[in-house]
Protein backbone atom coordinates (compact mmCIF):
# COMPACT_ATOMS: atom_id res chain seq x y z
CA UNK A 1 0.00 0.00 0.00
CA UNK A 2 1.26 3.43 -1.07
CA UNK A 3 2.19 5.38 2.27
CA UNK A 4 0.43 8.95 2.26
CA UNK A 5 1.83 11.97 3.31
CA UNK A 6 0.20 13.39 6.43
CA UNK A 7 -1.49 16.39 4.20
CA UNK A 8 -2.51 13.39 1.81
CA UNK A 9 -4.04 11.81 4.45
CA UNK A 10 -6.40 14.49 5.62
CA UNK A 11 -7.27 15.20 1.82
CA UNK A 12 -8.16 11.58 1.14
CA UNK A 13 -10.46 11.70 4.36
CA UNK A 14 -12.30 14.76 3.18
CA UNK A 15 -12.79 13.39 -0.15
CA UNK A 16 -14.47 10.30 1.23
CA UNK A 17 -16.33 11.88 3.99
CA UNK A 18 -17.54 15.16 2.72
CA UNK A 19 -19.41 17.10 5.33
CA UNK A 20 -18.72 14.49 7.56
CA UNK A 21 -15.05 15.50 8.30
CA UNK A 22 -15.69 18.75 10.58
CA UNK A 23 -11.81 19.36 11.25
CA UNK A 24 -8.08 18.93 11.12
CA UNK A 25 -4.60 19.60 11.86
CA UNK A 26 -1.00 18.51 12.12
CA UNK A 27 1.29 18.68 15.11
CA UNK A 28 5.07 18.90 14.68
CA UNK A 29 7.90 18.79 17.41
CA UNK A 30 11.59 18.75 17.13
CA UNK A 31 13.18 17.03 19.12
CA UNK A 32 16.71 16.69 20.66
CA UNK A 33 20.02 17.07 18.73
CA UNK A 34 18.86 16.25 15.30
CA UNK A 35 15.92 17.89 14.93
CA UNK A 36 13.79 15.27 13.42
CA UNK A 37 10.08 15.49 13.71
CA UNK A 38 7.86 13.76 15.56
CA UNK A 39 4.51 14.15 14.16
CA UNK A 40 0.35 13.55 15.32
CA UNK A 41 -2.45 14.18 12.94
CA UNK A 42 -5.93 14.89 14.71
CA UNK A 43 -9.08 14.28 12.92
CA UNK A 44 -12.82 15.26 13.74
CA UNK A 45 -15.54 13.74 12.02
CA UNK A 46 -19.22 13.49 12.62
CA UNK A 47 -20.81 10.99 14.77
CA UNK A 48 -22.88 9.90 11.59
CA UNK A 49 -19.87 9.59 9.44
CA UNK A 50 -18.00 7.73 12.00
CA UNK A 51 -17.72 3.92 10.72
CA UNK A 52 -17.03 5.03 7.50
CA UNK A 53 -13.75 6.82 8.59
CA UNK A 54 -12.80 3.91 10.14
CA UNK A 55 -13.20 2.22 7.65
CA UNK A 56 -11.45 4.72 5.61
CA UNK A 57 -8.59 4.03 8.42
CA UNK A 58 -8.76 0.32 7.87
CA UNK A 59 -7.87 1.47 3.82
CA UNK A 60 -4.65 3.28 4.82
CA UNK A 61 -3.52 0.50 6.53
CA UNK A 62 -4.41 -3.24 6.49
CA UNK A 63 -4.01 -3.23 10.29
CA UNK A 64 -4.48 -0.16 11.78
CA UNK A 65 -3.26 -0.28 15.20
CA UNK A 66 -5.76 1.21 17.70
CA UNK A 67 -4.25 2.05 21.21
CA UNK A 68 -6.78 3.27 23.14
CA UNK A 69 -10.04 5.04 23.18
CA UNK A 70 -9.83 8.10 25.30
CA UNK A 71 -12.93 10.23 26.67
CA UNK A 72 -13.38 13.80 28.31
CA UNK A 73 -16.16 15.14 29.18
CA UNK A 74 -16.74 18.53 28.20
CA UNK A 75 -20.14 19.94 29.41
CA UNK A 76 -22.76 19.03 27.00
CA UNK A 77 -20.98 16.97 24.89
CA UNK A 78 -18.24 13.68 25.12
CA UNK A 79 -15.64 13.91 23.22
CA UNK A 80 -14.18 10.16 22.16
CA UNK A 81 -10.67 10.10 20.87
CA UNK A 82 -9.77 7.21 18.92
CA UNK A 83 -6.12 6.75 19.12
CA UNK A 84 -4.93 5.18 15.93
CA UNK A 85 -1.35 4.25 14.76
CA UNK A 86 -0.78 3.66 11.00
CA UNK A 87 2.30 2.64 8.77
CA UNK A 88 4.27 1.23 11.53
CA UNK A 89 7.30 -1.40 10.89
CA UNK A 90 9.58 1.41 9.34
CA UNK A 91 11.79 4.16 10.92
CA UNK A 92 10.12 7.45 11.19
CA UNK A 93 7.58 6.50 9.06
CA UNK A 94 4.83 5.77 11.57
CA UNK A 95 2.08 8.54 12.16
CA UNK A 96 -0.21 9.12 15.18
CA UNK A 97 -3.82 9.63 14.43
CA UNK A 98 -6.22 10.83 17.03
CA UNK A 99 -9.84 9.97 15.23
CA UNK A 100 -12.06 12.54 16.90
CA UNK A 101 -15.75 12.45 17.50
CA UNK A 102 -17.91 14.27 19.52
CA UNK A 103 -21.52 12.54 21.26
CA UNK A 104 -24.36 14.87 22.92
CA UNK A 105 -24.79 14.00 25.97
CA UNK A 106 -28.59 13.20 25.30
CA UNK A 107 -27.46 10.19 22.60
CA UNK A 108 -24.68 8.76 23.76
CA UNK A 109 -24.10 5.85 21.65
CA UNK A 110 -21.44 4.68 18.88
CA UNK A 111 -21.29 2.01 16.44
CA UNK A 112 -18.42 -0.88 17.70
CA UNK A 113 -15.27 -1.28 16.05
CA UNK A 114 -14.78 -5.23 17.09
CA UNK A 115 -16.23 -6.35 13.54
CA UNK A 116 -12.97 -4.42 11.88
CA UNK A 117 -10.42 -4.48 15.22
CA UNK A 118 -10.83 -7.46 17.35
CA UNK A 119 -8.44 -6.20 20.20
CA UNK A 120 -10.87 -3.38 20.53
CA UNK A 121 -12.99 -5.12 22.77
CA UNK A 122 -11.29 -4.21 26.15
CA UNK A 123 -10.95 -0.39 25.68
CA UNK A 124 -15.20 -0.69 24.05
CA UNK A 125 -16.04 -2.16 27.31
CA UNK A 126 -13.95 0.56 29.08
CA UNK A 127 -15.78 3.70 27.86
CA UNK A 128 -18.94 2.00 28.39
CA UNK A 129 -18.61 1.59 31.83
CA UNK A 130 -16.49 4.69 32.67
CA UNK A 131 -17.86 6.93 30.28
CA UNK A 132 -21.59 5.73 29.76
CA UNK A 133 -21.28 5.99 26.25
CA UNK A 134 -23.28 2.90 24.59
CA UNK A 135 -21.42 1.12 22.60
CA UNK A 136 -23.65 -0.56 19.62
CA UNK A 137 -23.12 -3.90 18.39
CA UNK A 138 -20.58 -4.76 21.40
CA UNK A 139 -19.95 -8.54 21.03
CA UNK A 140 -19.42 -8.55 25.22
CA UNK A 141 -20.61 -5.77 27.14
CA UNK A 142 -19.60 -6.78 30.46
CA UNK A 143 -17.69 -4.45 32.71
CA UNK A 144 -14.15 -4.39 32.45
CA UNK A 145 -12.15 -2.68 35.32
CA UNK A 146 -15.38 -1.84 37.99
CA UNK A 147 -16.66 -4.45 40.31
CA UNK A 148 -20.41 -5.34 40.04
CA UNK A 149 -20.86 -3.44 43.44
CA UNK A 150 -20.63 -0.17 42.21
CA UNK A 151 -24.14 0.74 41.04
CA UNK A 152 -25.48 1.54 38.19
CA UNK A 153 -25.36 4.98 36.77
CA UNK A 154 -22.46 6.37 38.10
CA UNK A 155 -19.66 6.64 35.82
CA UNK A 156 -16.37 7.61 36.72
CA UNK A 157 -14.79 9.91 34.26
CA UNK A 158 -17.84 11.93 34.75
CA UNK A 159 -17.73 15.50 35.65
CA UNK A 160 -21.71 15.82 36.21
CA UNK A 161 -23.90 14.69 38.92
CA UNK A 162 -23.22 10.97 37.62
CA UNK A 163 -19.76 10.80 38.44
CA UNK A 164 -18.69 8.91 41.33
CA UNK A 165 -18.38 11.94 43.98
CA UNK A 166 -21.32 10.16 46.26
CA UNK A 167 -19.19 7.12 46.12
CA UNK A 168 -16.13 8.95 48.19
CA UNK A 169 -15.78 8.88 52.05
CA UNK A 170 -14.45 11.75 53.01
CA UNK A 171 -11.47 11.41 55.33
CA UNK A 172 -11.60 12.68 58.94
CA UNK A 173 -11.20 16.72 59.40
CA UNK A 174 -11.94 16.97 55.62
CA UNK A 175 -15.00 18.77 53.81
CA UNK A 176 -16.61 16.92 51.13
CA UNK A 177 -15.23 18.82 47.62
CA UNK A 178 -18.09 20.52 45.73
CA UNK A 179 -18.73 20.26 41.97
CA UNK A 180 -18.75 24.15 41.86
CA UNK A 181 -15.35 24.70 43.84
CA UNK A 182 -12.14 24.82 41.57
CA UNK A 183 -8.86 23.49 43.13
CA UNK B 1 -16.66 -37.57 31.33
CA UNK B 2 -19.75 -38.51 32.60
CA UNK B 3 -19.98 -42.91 32.24
CA UNK B 4 -22.52 -43.56 29.00
CA UNK B 5 -22.40 -39.92 27.96
CA UNK B 6 -20.82 -38.94 24.43
CA UNK B 7 -20.93 -35.50 24.06
CA UNK B 8 -17.96 -33.66 24.90
CA UNK B 9 -18.05 -31.17 27.66
CA UNK B 10 -15.85 -28.93 29.60
CA UNK B 11 -14.86 -27.76 32.86
CA UNK B 12 -13.59 -24.26 34.39
CA UNK B 13 -11.06 -24.15 36.63
CA UNK B 14 -10.32 -21.11 38.49
CA UNK B 15 -6.77 -19.62 38.19
CA UNK B 16 -6.29 -16.45 40.78
CA UNK B 17 -6.90 -13.84 41.96
CA UNK B 18 -3.63 -14.43 42.85
CA UNK B 19 -1.61 -14.56 39.74
CA UNK B 20 -0.77 -18.37 38.32
CA UNK B 21 2.63 -17.07 37.28
CA UNK B 22 3.55 -13.74 38.89
CA UNK B 23 2.00 -13.16 42.13
CA UNK B 24 -0.69 -10.05 41.62
CA UNK B 25 -4.24 -9.65 41.03
CA UNK B 26 -5.77 -11.22 38.04
CA UNK B 27 -7.97 -14.24 37.33
CA UNK B 28 -8.32 -16.18 34.88
CA UNK B 29 -11.18 -18.41 33.77
CA UNK B 30 -9.74 -21.21 31.96
CA UNK B 31 -12.34 -23.86 30.01
CA UNK B 32 -10.37 -27.05 29.82
CA UNK B 33 -11.27 -30.35 28.08
CA UNK B 34 -8.93 -32.61 29.50
CA UNK B 35 -5.79 -31.07 30.23
CA UNK B 36 -6.06 -29.07 27.10
CA UNK B 37 -7.18 -25.25 27.42
CA UNK B 38 -10.25 -24.55 24.99
CA UNK B 39 -11.23 -21.24 26.22
CA UNK B 40 -9.91 -18.49 28.53
CA UNK B 41 -11.69 -15.04 29.67
CA UNK B 42 -9.92 -12.71 32.02
CA UNK B 43 -11.21 -10.79 34.49
CA UNK B 44 -9.53 -7.87 35.51
CA UNK B 45 -9.91 -4.83 37.70
CA UNK B 46 -9.42 -6.75 40.91
CA UNK B 47 -6.90 -3.90 42.17
CA UNK B 48 -8.53 -0.51 40.41
CA UNK B 49 -6.51 2.11 42.00
CA UNK B 50 -8.54 5.36 40.16
CA UNK B 51 -5.18 6.36 39.17
CA UNK B 52 -6.70 8.19 36.38
CA UNK B 53 -9.54 9.65 38.21
CA UNK B 54 -7.06 10.88 40.82
CA UNK B 55 -4.92 12.72 38.16
CA UNK B 56 -8.17 14.32 37.01
CA UNK B 57 -10.09 15.59 40.03
CA UNK B 58 -7.30 15.58 43.03
CA UNK B 59 -3.79 15.82 42.43
CA UNK B 60 -2.03 19.39 40.59
CA UNK B 61 -0.01 17.85 37.58
CA UNK B 62 3.65 18.05 39.22
CA UNK B 63 2.31 15.52 41.78
CA UNK B 64 0.34 13.48 39.29
CA UNK B 65 4.23 12.82 37.50
CA UNK B 66 5.01 11.48 41.01
CA UNK B 67 1.98 10.06 41.51
CA UNK B 68 2.06 7.97 37.12
CA UNK B 69 5.80 6.89 38.80
CA UNK B 70 3.83 4.95 41.27
CA UNK B 71 1.41 3.10 38.54
CA UNK B 72 4.39 0.14 38.94
CA UNK B 73 7.27 -0.65 40.47
CA UNK B 74 8.81 -1.78 37.62
CA UNK B 75 8.23 0.92 34.38
CA UNK B 76 8.68 3.49 37.16
CA UNK B 77 10.55 5.67 34.27
CA UNK B 78 8.01 4.99 31.28
CA UNK B 79 4.61 6.06 32.69
CA UNK B 80 6.43 9.60 34.10
CA UNK B 81 8.31 10.24 30.88
CA UNK B 82 4.99 9.05 28.55
CA UNK B 83 2.89 12.01 30.88
CA UNK B 84 5.39 14.51 30.65
CA UNK B 85 6.02 14.57 26.81
CA UNK B 86 2.06 14.76 26.57
CA UNK B 87 2.16 17.64 28.64
CA UNK B 88 4.63 19.28 27.17
CA UNK B 89 2.80 18.96 23.90
CA UNK B 90 -0.14 20.26 25.10
CA UNK B 91 1.36 22.91 27.34
CA UNK B 92 4.33 23.75 24.49
CA UNK B 93 6.92 23.77 26.92
CA UNK B 94 10.68 23.19 25.35
CA UNK B 95 12.95 19.91 26.80
CA UNK B 96 16.49 20.86 26.92
CA UNK B 97 18.78 18.80 24.91
CA UNK B 98 20.96 17.01 27.82
CA UNK B 99 18.04 16.22 29.55
CA UNK B 100 16.12 14.37 26.38
CA UNK B 101 19.72 12.03 26.66
CA UNK B 102 19.30 11.79 30.40
CA UNK B 103 15.56 10.12 29.91
CA UNK B 104 17.01 7.95 27.72
CA UNK B 105 19.85 6.49 29.29
CA UNK B 106 17.14 6.16 32.62
CA UNK B 107 14.71 4.52 29.99
CA UNK B 108 17.21 1.79 28.72
CA UNK B 109 18.00 1.39 32.21
CA UNK B 110 14.84 0.11 33.23
CA UNK B 111 14.76 -2.09 30.19
CA UNK B 112 17.61 -4.23 31.29
CA UNK B 113 16.60 -4.35 34.52
CA UNK B 114 12.85 -5.13 33.74
CA UNK B 115 13.78 -7.75 31.12
CA UNK B 116 16.17 -9.54 33.73
CA UNK B 117 13.86 -9.79 36.04
CA UNK B 118 11.49 -11.84 33.67
CA UNK B 119 13.79 -13.97 32.79
CA UNK B 120 14.51 -14.82 36.27
CA UNK B 121 10.42 -15.35 36.66
CA UNK B 122 10.21 -17.40 33.38
CA UNK B 123 12.96 -19.72 34.67
CA UNK B 124 10.80 -20.06 38.27
CA UNK B 125 8.01 -21.14 36.40
CA UNK B 126 9.42 -24.23 34.26
CA UNK B 127 11.41 -25.15 38.02
CA UNK B 128 14.82 -23.55 36.89
CA UNK B 129 15.88 -22.17 39.95
CA UNK B 130 19.41 -22.11 39.82
CA UNK B 131 18.31 -19.62 36.92
CA UNK B 132 15.97 -17.95 38.68
CA UNK B 133 19.01 -17.13 41.70
CA UNK B 134 21.76 -16.53 38.99
CA UNK B 135 19.63 -13.56 36.40
CA UNK B 136 17.96 -11.99 39.74
CA UNK B 137 21.93 -11.78 40.91
CA UNK B 138 23.29 -10.52 37.84
CA UNK B 139 20.01 -7.90 38.08
CA UNK B 140 21.66 -6.14 41.76
CA UNK B 141 24.39 -4.63 39.20
CA UNK B 142 21.69 -2.37 37.37
CA UNK B 143 20.24 -1.71 40.24
CA UNK B 144 22.90 -0.63 41.77
CA UNK B 145 23.69 1.58 39.14
CA UNK B 146 20.29 3.01 39.27
CA UNK B 147 20.05 3.62 42.77
CA UNK B 148 24.28 5.23 42.09
CA UNK B 149 22.80 8.03 39.46
CA UNK B 150 19.24 8.85 40.56
CA UNK B 151 19.86 7.95 44.00
CA UNK B 152 17.18 5.27 44.40
CA UNK B 153 16.78 1.68 43.11
CA UNK B 154 12.87 1.98 42.45
CA UNK B 155 11.21 5.57 42.30
CA UNK B 156 13.64 7.78 41.34
CA UNK B 157 11.29 10.67 40.96
CA UNK B 158 14.22 11.86 38.20
CA UNK B 159 11.34 13.17 35.76
CA UNK B 160 9.88 16.85 36.21
CA UNK B 161 7.87 19.04 32.90
CA UNK B 162 10.78 20.52 30.35
CA UNK B 163 13.71 18.32 31.99
CA UNK B 164 15.01 16.02 34.55
CA UNK B 165 15.93 16.58 38.01
CA UNK B 166 19.36 14.78 38.35
CA UNK B 167 22.28 15.52 36.11
CA UNK B 168 24.66 12.51 35.14
CA UNK B 169 28.36 14.09 35.74
CA UNK B 170 31.72 13.55 34.46
CA UNK B 171 32.70 11.69 38.00
CA UNK B 172 30.03 9.21 37.56
CA UNK B 173 30.77 8.32 34.20
CA UNK B 174 33.46 5.36 34.62
CA UNK B 175 31.22 3.63 37.28
CA UNK B 176 28.23 3.61 34.80
CA UNK B 177 30.99 1.80 31.96
CA UNK B 178 32.09 -0.40 34.66
CA UNK B 179 28.38 -1.93 34.99
CA UNK B 180 28.29 -1.82 31.24
CA UNK B 181 31.15 -3.83 31.06
CA UNK B 182 30.28 -6.08 33.52
CA UNK B 183 26.73 -6.58 30.99
CA UNK B 184 28.78 -7.45 27.69
CA UNK B 185 31.09 -9.79 29.67
CA UNK B 186 28.21 -12.02 31.07
CA UNK B 187 26.24 -11.77 27.69
CA UNK B 188 27.40 -14.58 26.09
CA UNK B 189 26.76 -16.50 29.66
CA UNK B 190 23.28 -15.82 30.11
CA UNK B 191 22.59 -16.32 26.06
CA UNK B 192 23.92 -19.91 26.53
CA UNK B 193 22.20 -20.59 29.40
CA UNK B 194 18.77 -18.88 28.19
CA UNK B 195 19.11 -20.19 24.58
CA UNK B 196 21.12 -23.69 24.17
CA UNK B 197 19.78 -25.33 27.62
CA UNK B 198 18.13 -28.38 26.79
CA UNK B 199 15.30 -28.57 29.59
CA UNK B 200 15.00 -24.58 28.79
CA UNK B 201 14.34 -25.12 25.32
CA UNK B 202 11.91 -28.04 25.34
CA UNK B 203 9.50 -26.00 27.94
CA UNK B 204 9.24 -23.37 25.53
CA UNK B 205 9.55 -24.04 21.83
CA UNK B 206 6.29 -24.38 20.40
CA UNK B 207 4.49 -23.38 23.68
CA UNK B 208 2.01 -20.51 23.42
CA UNK B 209 2.45 -20.01 20.01
CA UNK B 210 0.65 -16.36 19.21
CA UNK B 211 0.71 -16.13 15.23
CA UNK B 212 1.52 -12.58 13.28
CA UNK B 213 -1.91 -12.07 11.70
CA UNK B 214 -3.28 -12.58 15.50
CA UNK B 215 -1.06 -10.48 16.90
CA UNK B 216 -2.19 -7.58 14.37
CA UNK B 217 -5.59 -8.18 15.30
CA UNK B 218 -5.22 -7.85 18.75
CA UNK B 219 -3.09 -5.27 18.22
CA UNK B 220 -0.01 -6.45 20.58
CA UNK B 221 2.89 -4.54 21.44
CA UNK B 222 6.43 -4.51 22.99
CA UNK B 223 8.48 -8.26 22.81
CA UNK B 224 5.13 -9.92 22.55
CA UNK B 225 4.31 -8.37 19.33
CA UNK B 226 7.76 -8.60 18.13
CA UNK B 227 8.31 -11.90 19.32
CA UNK B 228 5.65 -12.77 16.76
CA UNK B 229 7.36 -10.87 13.82
CA UNK B 230 5.33 -7.78 13.81
CA UNK B 231 8.25 -5.18 13.80
CA UNK B 232 6.35 -2.01 15.94
CA UNK B 233 9.09 -0.55 18.10
CA UNK B 234 7.89 3.32 19.17
CA UNK B 235 11.79 3.98 19.57
CA UNK B 236 12.18 2.85 15.51
CA UNK B 237 8.79 3.89 14.31
CA UNK B 238 8.16 7.31 15.51
CA UNK B 239 11.00 7.88 17.87
CA UNK B 240 10.91 10.46 20.64
CA UNK B 241 12.84 12.41 22.65
CA UNK B 242 16.92 10.99 21.71
CA UNK B 243 15.67 7.61 20.54
CA UNK B 244 14.99 10.44 17.52
CA UNK B 245 19.14 10.80 17.03
CA UNK B 246 19.51 7.45 17.31
CA UNK B 247 19.30 4.23 15.23
CA UNK B 248 17.24 2.10 16.72
CA UNK B 249 16.22 -1.26 15.13
CA UNK B 250 12.94 -3.40 16.19
CA UNK B 251 14.11 -6.66 17.39
CA UNK B 252 12.88 -10.05 15.79
CA UNK B 253 13.73 -13.17 16.30
CA UNK B 254 14.41 -14.25 12.78
CA UNK B 255 17.17 -12.51 13.23
CA UNK B 256 18.76 -15.45 15.13
CA UNK B 257 16.85 -18.03 14.64
CA UNK B 258 15.99 -17.46 10.70
CA UNK B 259 12.15 -17.72 11.23
CA UNK B 260 9.16 -16.32 13.27
CA UNK B 261 7.77 -19.10 15.50
CA UNK B 262 6.02 -16.16 18.02
CA UNK B 263 6.42 -18.88 20.84
CA UNK B 264 7.86 -18.33 24.37
CA UNK B 265 11.16 -19.34 23.14
CA UNK B 266 11.14 -16.29 20.61
CA UNK B 267 9.93 -14.22 23.69
CA UNK B 268 12.83 -15.07 25.06
CA UNK B 269 14.81 -14.57 22.19
CA UNK B 270 13.83 -10.99 21.68
CA UNK B 271 13.72 -10.10 25.88
CA UNK B 272 17.67 -11.54 25.33
CA UNK B 273 18.91 -9.04 22.42
CA UNK B 274 17.25 -6.20 23.57
CA UNK B 275 19.27 -6.49 26.75
CA UNK B 276 22.22 -6.23 24.64
CA UNK B 277 20.42 -3.23 22.50
CA UNK B 278 20.27 -1.22 25.40
CA UNK B 279 23.60 -1.09 26.77
CA UNK B 280 24.49 -0.27 23.00
CA UNK B 281 22.01 2.60 23.38
CA UNK B 282 22.90 3.92 26.87
CA UNK B 283 26.91 4.01 25.27
CA UNK B 284 25.82 5.51 22.63
CA UNK B 285 23.92 8.16 24.63
CA UNK B 286 26.97 8.69 26.89
CA UNK B 287 28.98 9.66 23.55
CA UNK B 288 26.85 11.91 22.11
CA UNK B 289 25.27 13.92 25.22
CA UNK B 290 25.32 17.39 24.64
CA UNK B 291 26.43 20.03 27.26
CA UNK B 292 23.97 21.90 29.11
CA UNK B 293 21.04 22.51 31.38
CA UNK B 294 18.81 19.85 32.25
CA UNK B 295 15.27 21.74 32.95
CA UNK B 296 13.79 24.50 31.02
CA UNK B 297 11.58 25.73 33.95
CA UNK B 298 13.35 25.35 37.50
CA UNK B 299 11.10 27.68 39.46
CA UNK B 300 8.13 25.38 40.64
CA UNK B 301 5.73 28.45 41.34
CA UNK B 302 6.07 29.23 37.99
CA UNK B 303 5.81 25.47 36.26
CA UNK B 304 2.64 25.26 38.16
CA UNK B 305 1.26 28.79 36.58
CA UNK B 306 2.00 27.52 33.44
CA UNK B 307 0.32 24.31 33.45
CA UNK B 308 -2.95 26.26 35.02
CA UNK B 309 -2.86 28.50 32.26
CA UNK B 310 -2.36 26.24 29.32
CA UNK B 311 -4.73 24.72 27.21
CA UNK B 312 -3.98 21.89 24.67
CA UNK B 313 -4.05 18.08 24.01
CA UNK B 314 -1.21 15.99 23.72
CA UNK B 315 -0.11 12.31 23.69
CA UNK B 316 2.91 10.89 25.14
CA UNK B 317 4.11 7.64 23.47
CA UNK B 318 7.07 5.30 24.93
CA UNK B 319 8.23 2.07 24.60
CA UNK B 320 8.30 0.55 27.94
CA UNK B 321 9.87 -2.95 28.40
CA UNK B 322 6.29 -4.45 27.73
CA UNK B 323 5.16 -2.56 25.59
CA UNK B 324 4.08 0.78 23.57
CA UNK B 325 2.95 3.19 26.49
CA UNK B 326 0.29 5.68 25.56
CA UNK B 327 -0.79 8.50 27.25
CA UNK B 328 -3.30 11.38 26.26
CA UNK B 329 -3.89 14.24 28.08
CA UNK B 330 -5.98 17.17 27.80
CA UNK B 331 -5.51 20.45 29.54
CA UNK B 332 -8.31 22.98 30.14
CA UNK B 333 -7.19 26.30 31.11
CA UNK B 334 -7.68 27.59 34.67
CA UNK B 335 -8.29 24.21 35.79
CA UNK B 336 -5.32 23.08 38.50
CA UNK B 337 -5.50 19.01 37.70
CA UNK B 338 -5.29 17.55 34.24
CA UNK B 339 -8.31 17.62 31.91
CA UNK B 340 -8.30 14.87 31.08
CA UNK B 341 -5.51 11.80 31.43
CA UNK B 342 -5.87 8.50 30.26
CA UNK B 343 -3.50 5.95 30.51
CA UNK B 344 -3.04 2.54 28.29
CA UNK B 345 -0.02 0.40 29.48
CA UNK B 346 1.24 -2.67 27.47
CA UNK B 347 -0.39 -4.85 29.61
CA UNK B 348 -4.00 -4.00 28.59
CA UNK B 349 -3.59 -5.03 25.11
CA UNK B 350 -1.05 -7.53 25.94
CA UNK B 351 -3.68 -9.47 27.76
CA UNK B 352 -5.97 -9.69 24.77
CA UNK B 353 -3.84 -12.40 23.25
CA UNK B 354 -4.17 -14.31 26.53
CA UNK B 355 -6.45 -16.53 24.86
CA UNK B 356 -4.80 -17.20 21.79
CA UNK B 357 -1.54 -18.04 23.73
CA UNK B 358 -3.46 -20.31 26.15
CA UNK B 359 -5.60 -22.34 23.46
CA UNK B 360 -4.74 -25.62 23.39
CA UNK B 361 -2.17 -25.88 25.72
CA UNK B 362 -2.12 -27.92 28.72
CA UNK B 363 -2.85 -26.84 32.47
CA UNK B 364 0.81 -27.36 32.86
CA UNK B 365 2.39 -24.96 30.54
CA UNK B 366 -0.31 -22.22 31.75
CA UNK B 367 1.91 -20.61 33.79
CA UNK B 368 5.01 -20.24 31.26
CA UNK B 369 3.15 -19.62 28.76
CA UNK B 370 1.21 -16.86 30.63
CA UNK B 371 4.14 -15.55 32.05
CA UNK B 372 5.80 -15.08 28.64
CA UNK B 373 3.92 -11.75 28.05
CA UNK B 374 5.27 -10.37 31.09
CA UNK B 375 1.75 -9.38 32.78
CA UNK B 376 2.08 -6.18 34.97
CA UNK B 377 -0.82 -6.41 37.02
CA UNK B 378 -0.17 -2.76 37.95
CA UNK B 379 -0.92 -1.49 34.33
CA UNK B 380 -4.02 -3.32 33.80
CA UNK B 381 -5.37 -6.74 36.48
CA UNK B 382 -7.70 -12.20 37.03
CA UNK B 383 -7.44 -16.82 35.19
CA UNK B 384 -10.94 -19.02 35.79
CA UNK B 385 -11.00 -23.04 34.63
CA UNK B 386 -14.67 -24.55 34.27
CA UNK B 387 -14.77 -29.03 33.30
CA UNK B 388 -17.28 -29.24 31.04
CA UNK B 389 -17.04 -33.00 31.90
CA UNK B 390 -18.76 -32.66 35.65
CA UNK B 391 -19.53 -29.09 35.47
CA UNK B 392 -17.39 -28.09 38.61
CA UNK B 393 -15.36 -25.61 39.32
CA UNK B 394 -11.98 -25.25 40.79
CA UNK B 395 -9.88 -22.62 42.02
CA UNK B 396 -6.10 -23.92 41.29
CA UNK B 397 -3.86 -21.92 43.02
CA UNK B 398 -0.35 -20.18 42.24
CA UNK B 399 1.39 -23.21 44.60
CA UNK B 400 -0.75 -25.68 42.82
CA UNK B 401 -0.29 -24.72 39.27
CA UNK B 402 3.51 -23.81 39.91
CA UNK B 403 3.91 -27.79 41.33
CA UNK B 404 1.99 -28.96 37.57
CA UNK B 405 4.59 -26.60 35.65
CA UNK B 406 7.49 -27.74 37.83
CA UNK B 407 6.48 -31.61 37.64
CA UNK B 408 6.06 -31.09 33.83
CA UNK B 409 9.65 -30.43 33.44
CA UNK B 410 10.96 -33.11 35.97
CA UNK B 411 8.80 -35.23 33.22
CA UNK B 412 10.59 -34.28 30.46
CA UNK B 413 14.28 -34.48 32.02
CA UNK B 414 13.89 -37.89 32.55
Amino acid sequence: MEKLSPKAIIDSFSEKLGDGLVGSSIYEREIAVKKNKFRSLWIEVQSSAFRAAVLHVCQLQEYPHLAIISCSDLGSEVELIYHFTIYYGQRFEELSLGLKVKLPKTDLSIPTVTDLIPGAIFTEREIQEMMGVEVVGIPDGRRLFIDEDVPEGIYPWRKDETGPDKLLRVLPGRKPKRHDEKG
Amino acid sequence: MAVGETEKTTYTIPVGPVHPALKEPIQLMLEVDGERVVNTDILVGQVHRSIEWLGMNRNNPVQTLYLAERICGICNICHPFCLAIGVEQAANIPVPERAEYIRVIAAEMERIHSHILWAGVAAHEIGFDTVFYLTWRVREEIMDLIEYIFGNRVTKGVLQYGGVRRDITAEQLPRIRKSLDYYKSIYEHLRRILLEDKTVKMRTRNVGVLSTEDALKLLTVGPTGRASGVPKDVRQDQPYSAYADLDVEAITPDMVTGTVVGDVYDRIIVRLLEIKQSVEIIEECLEKMPAGPIMSETKMPRLLRLLTDAAGEGIGRVEAPRGEDIHYVRLEAGSETLGTWKVRAPTYVNLLAVPAILQDMQIADVPIAFASIDPCQSCTNRVVVTDRATGRKSILDYQELHRLSVEKTRDLQR
